[in-house]
C-alpha cells in the first residue's frame, strides 16, 4: 500500500502532539463539519422522499464503506466479501428483532457486534496469508455466506428472506423516511467519530504501520495477528451495523440483494473517494450511488439523437461504475479526496500554485 | 451406492476440469509473466464465445473461417487491454491491480449483456455434436470427447512453445527475472503484451468449446470464478498446476453432486464445495501443490 501524500498548505504548523492528534485538525474543519450536520438537520424536513431516500442509501453505504475502509486503506488488507458481511447484517438484525423480541433499535448495533464475530472468523486466514491469496480466500466467504443465506431458513428465512420492522422508540415508530434519516444520520456521524478517533489512537497508528511496512511493525512490538484480525473485526461491524439499517429501511431483506457486486461497489466507493480517508469514503459513496443516476439521466436525454440508448439504459448504469474504478485506477488513484486536497492547496497558496 | 452414475459424473469431472485447466493456464500465464491477476478472465472466455457465435450466426460464415478470426480478435483483444488498461499500473499496489481488472469484467459484463443480449444462444450443429457415443459402457456426447481432445490439444501446445520456442524462452526469462531479462535483450514490453494476447486467445478458444458443448450465455463467465480454487490448489505460479487444480475442482464438484445426491440432500453443493476447498487449502498450505513459496527477506 503506497504512501498517500497529503499536501498540507504553508503556514499549517503543528507545534504539540496534542495539536497533530486533534480530531479536527483546524479549527475551520470542526466547524465545517458540525455545520454540514446542522444543515442536514434543519434543511432535512424540507426536503422531497426521492432526495431523503437518496441521502438515506449514501449514509448507510457510507458507514459499511468506511469499515471496509479501515481493512483495505488503512490496514492494507483486501476484502472481496463485504456485501456478504453487509448482508450478514441485515439478516441478523431481522433474525434478532423477530425470534427474541428485541427491540429493533437495540438489535441493530447487536447484529453489529454479530456481524464481528463471523468477520473475525473469516479473518483468520489473513493471519497467514495476504494480498493475492487474501482476495481469494475473502472472495471464497463470498460465497459460502451467500449460500448460508440461501440454506439456513433458522436465520435468514431461506428464499423467502426475512421481514424487518421499522424501529420505534417509546411509542413513536420511525417509519416515515425523514424520521428514519435522522436515525441514519445519528449512526454516520456516530461512525465517523468512532472512526477518526480510532486513527488516532495506538491502535490506528497499528494498523498503519501493519500496512506500510508490517516486518518494521511487527519488531516494534505490534502484533500483527491480532491486528489484522481485529481489523477484519471493526470492517465486519460497520457492514453489519449498516446492514441492519438497511434492512429496517426496506422492511425486508432478500436472499438475492447481496452478491459479489455488492462487495465490488463498496470497493469502488473507497478506491473512488480516496484509500484511508474518512472523508473520501463519503465523496466515494457519493459518486457511486448517482454515477449511474446521472448516466440513466444522461443516457435518457440522449436517447433523441441515438434511438439505441433507450434499449441500453441499464447496461449504461453498471457500465459507469465499472468503467469509473478503471478510469480512476490509471487518472487519479488517489482518490476524490486527493483532487479536494489539490484545489484547497492551489487555493490557499494562490499565486504560487497552479 | 449407484456406481454407473458415479462413474458418468467422475468422467463429466474430468472433461469439465479440462476446460477449468485450460483456462487456469491463461490465468497463469497471465500471473506468471505480468503479475496481474485477472479477474477478467471469464469474461474473455465469454467475448470469445460470443464473436465466433455471431460470425457464424449473423454474417453466415462457415465455422473454421470464423474460429479464426476469433482467434485474431481475441489477441489483438488481449493486446489492447494490456496496452490500454494495464500498462499504466505496472508497479502500482496489488489492490489497484486486483480491482482494475474487477472493474474490466463488469465493464464487459455489462456490455456483452447489451450487445449480445441476456439469451443463452446455441451454435448451430457442426459436428453432430449432440450425437451420443459410447465409451466403455457409458454415454459421452461427440461435443464433450473434441473439448477434451482440444484441451489435450492446448496444453500439448502450451508445453511445446514455452520448451522449445525463442518466445516461449523469453517468456520464462521474463517471468524468472524481468530485469535480467531485459538486459539480455528481451523486450519486456513485447513478452506482456504477448503473454496477455496468448491468454485471451486461448480463453477464447475455451469460450467456443463451451458454447458448443453447452451454448453461449453470459453466465459462462462463472468459469472465471472456478479458476480461483484450481489455481489456488495448484499453486499460482504453476502451468502444470494450473492443469492438475483444474482437473481436482471439475472432478471434486462432479463428486459433490453425486455424495449430495446420494447421501446429504443438502443442495447446491455443487456450486460451493470448491470454495470450501478454497479455504482449506489455503489454511494449510497456502502455495498450493507446485507453487513457489514466497520467502521474505527483512
Amino acid at each position: 500500500m503506497g504512501h498517500v501524500p497529503n499536501p498540507r498548505p504553508a503556514g499549517d504548523f503543528r507545534t504539540s502532539y496534542i495539536g497533530d492528534n486533534a480530531l479536527f485538525k483546524t479549527r475551520f474543519e470542526g466547524k465545517a463539519a458540525l455545520g454540514i450536520v446542522l444543515a442536514l438537520v434543519i434543511a432535512a424536513p424540507f426536503l422531497s422522499n426521492y432526495v431523503l431516500s437518496q441521502l438515506i442509501v449514501i449514509s448507510i453505504y457510507s458507514i459499511a464503506a468506511l469499515g471496509l475502509n479501515i481493512l483495505v486503506g488503512v490496514t492494507g488488507q483486501i476484502s472481496l466479501g463485504h456485501g456478504a458481511f453487509f448482508g450478514f447484517g441485515a439478516f441478523a438484525s431481522a433474525w434478532i428483532v423477530n425470534s427474541f423480541g428485541i427491540p429493533a433499535l437495540i438489535a441493530i448495533p447487536l447484529a453489529g457486534l454479530l456481524t464481528t464475530a463471523v468477520g473475525m472468523i473469516f479473518g483468520v486466514p489473513a493471519a497467514r496469508i495476504k494480498g493475492l491469496y487474501l482476495a481469494i480466500a475473502t472472495l471464497a466467504s463470498q460465497f459460502i455466506l451467500e449460500d448460508f443465506f440461501a440454506r439456513a431458513e433458522w436465520f435468514s428465512g431461506g428464499v423467502y428472506g426475512a421481514l424487518a420492522e421499522r424501529p420505534t422508540f417509546f411509542g413513536f415508530i420511525f417509519d416515515t423516511d425523514l424520521s428514519y434519516f435522522y436515525l441514519v444520520l445519528f449512526w454516520v456521524v456516530a461512525s465517523i467519530v468512532a472512526v477518526t478517533n480510532l486513527l488516532r489512537s495506538r491502535d490506528g497508528r497499528a494498523l498503519v504501520a501493519v500496512r506500510d511496512h508490517y516486518l518494521s511493525a511487527e519488531i516494534m512490538g505490534v502484533n500483527l495477528t491480532k491486528y489484522r484480525i481485529l481489523s477484519f473485526g471493526i470492517s465486519s461491524f460497520f457492514a453489519g451495523l449498516a446492514g441492519a439499517l438497511f434492512a429496517h429501511y426496506l422492511e425486508f431483506v432478500s436472499v438475492e440483494g447481496f452478491t459479489i457486486l455488492l462487495s465490488i461497489q463498496f470497493l469502488a466507493m473507497i478506491i473512488i473517494g480516496g484509500l484511508g480517508s474518512v472523508y473520501g469514503t463519503i465523496l466515494g459513496a457519493i459518486f457511486v450511488l448517482l454515477l449511474p443516476q446521472v448516466m440513466e439521466g444522461a443516457a435518457t436525454s440522449a436517447a433523441g439523437l441515438f434511438p439505441a440508448l433507450e434499449t441500453g439504459k441499464a447496461y449504461i448504469k453498471e457500465m459507469s461504475v465499472g468503467a469509473a474504478i478503471i478510469l480512476f485506477l490509471i487518472f487519479e488513484p488517489e482518490g476524490l479526496i486527493h483532487r479536494w486536497r489539490v484545489i484547497r492547496a492551489s487555493w490557499k497558496l494562490f499565486p504560487f500554485a497552479r | 451406492m449407484n456406481s454407473e452414475l458415479l462413474l458418468q459424473l467422475l468422467l463429466n469431472g474430468i472433461i469439465v476440469g479440462m476446460l477449468y485447466g485450460v483456462v487456469a493456464m491463461c490465468f497463469v500465464l497471465i500471473y506468471k509473466s505480468t503479475q496481474v491477476v485477472n479477474f477478467a478472465q471469464g469474461e474473455f472466455l465469454v467475448l470469445g464465445g460470443w464473436v465466433c457465435l455471431s460470425l457464424v450466426i449473423q454474417m453466415g460464415l462457415p465455422f473454421f473461417l470464423a474460429f479464426l478470426f476469433t482467434l485474431v480478435f481475441m489477441a489483438i483483444f488481449g493486446i489492447v487491454v494490456q496496452q490500454i488498461i494495464l500498462r499504466p499500473l505496472i508497479g502500482e499496489p496489488i489492490i489497484s491491480v486486483i480491482m482494475v481488472t474487477i472493474g474490466l469484467s463488469i465493464f464487459m459484463q455489462s456490455l456483452m449483456n447489451w450487445v449480445f443480449g441476456n439469451d443463452a444462444k446455441r451454435f448451430p450443429d457442426i459436428f453432430g455434436s449432440l450425437s451420443v457415443i459410447s465409451i466403455g459402457g457409458l454415454n459421452v456426447e461427440t461435443a464433450y470427447v473434441m473439448s477434451l481432445v482440444l484441451s489435450l490439444v492446448i496444453m500439448a501446445v502450451f508445453y511445446f512453445f514455452f520448451r522449445f520456442t525463442r518466445h516461449g524462452l523469453a517468456m520464462r526469462a521474463t517471468a524468472f527475472n524481468q530485469q535480467i531479462a531485459q538486459s539480455l535483450g528481451i523486450s519486456v514490453k513485447q513478452t506482456f503484451a504477448m503473454a496477455w494476447a496468448i491468454s485471451a486467445l486461448v480463453s477464447g478458444v475455451a469460450g467456443v468449446v463451451m458454447g458448443i458443448v453447452s451454448a453461449v450465455s453470459n453466465s459462462l463467465a462463472f468459469v472465471g470464478i472456478k479458476v480461483f480454487p484450481a489455481v489456488i490448489v495448484g499453486g499460482l505460479d504453476s502451468i502444470v498446476g494450473a492443469v492438475v487444480g483444474g482437473l481436482i475442482i471439475g472432478v471434486l464438484e462432479n463428486l459433490a453432486e453425486f455424495i449430495d445426491g446420494e447421501y446429504l440432500h443438502i443442495g447446491n453443493l455443487y456450486t460451493i464445495a470448491p470454495f470450501y476447498v478454497l479455504i482449506i487449502i489455503l489454511m494449510i498450505k497456502p502455495y498450493g501443490l507446485f507453487g513457489t513459496k514466497d520467502i521474505e527477506r527483512i
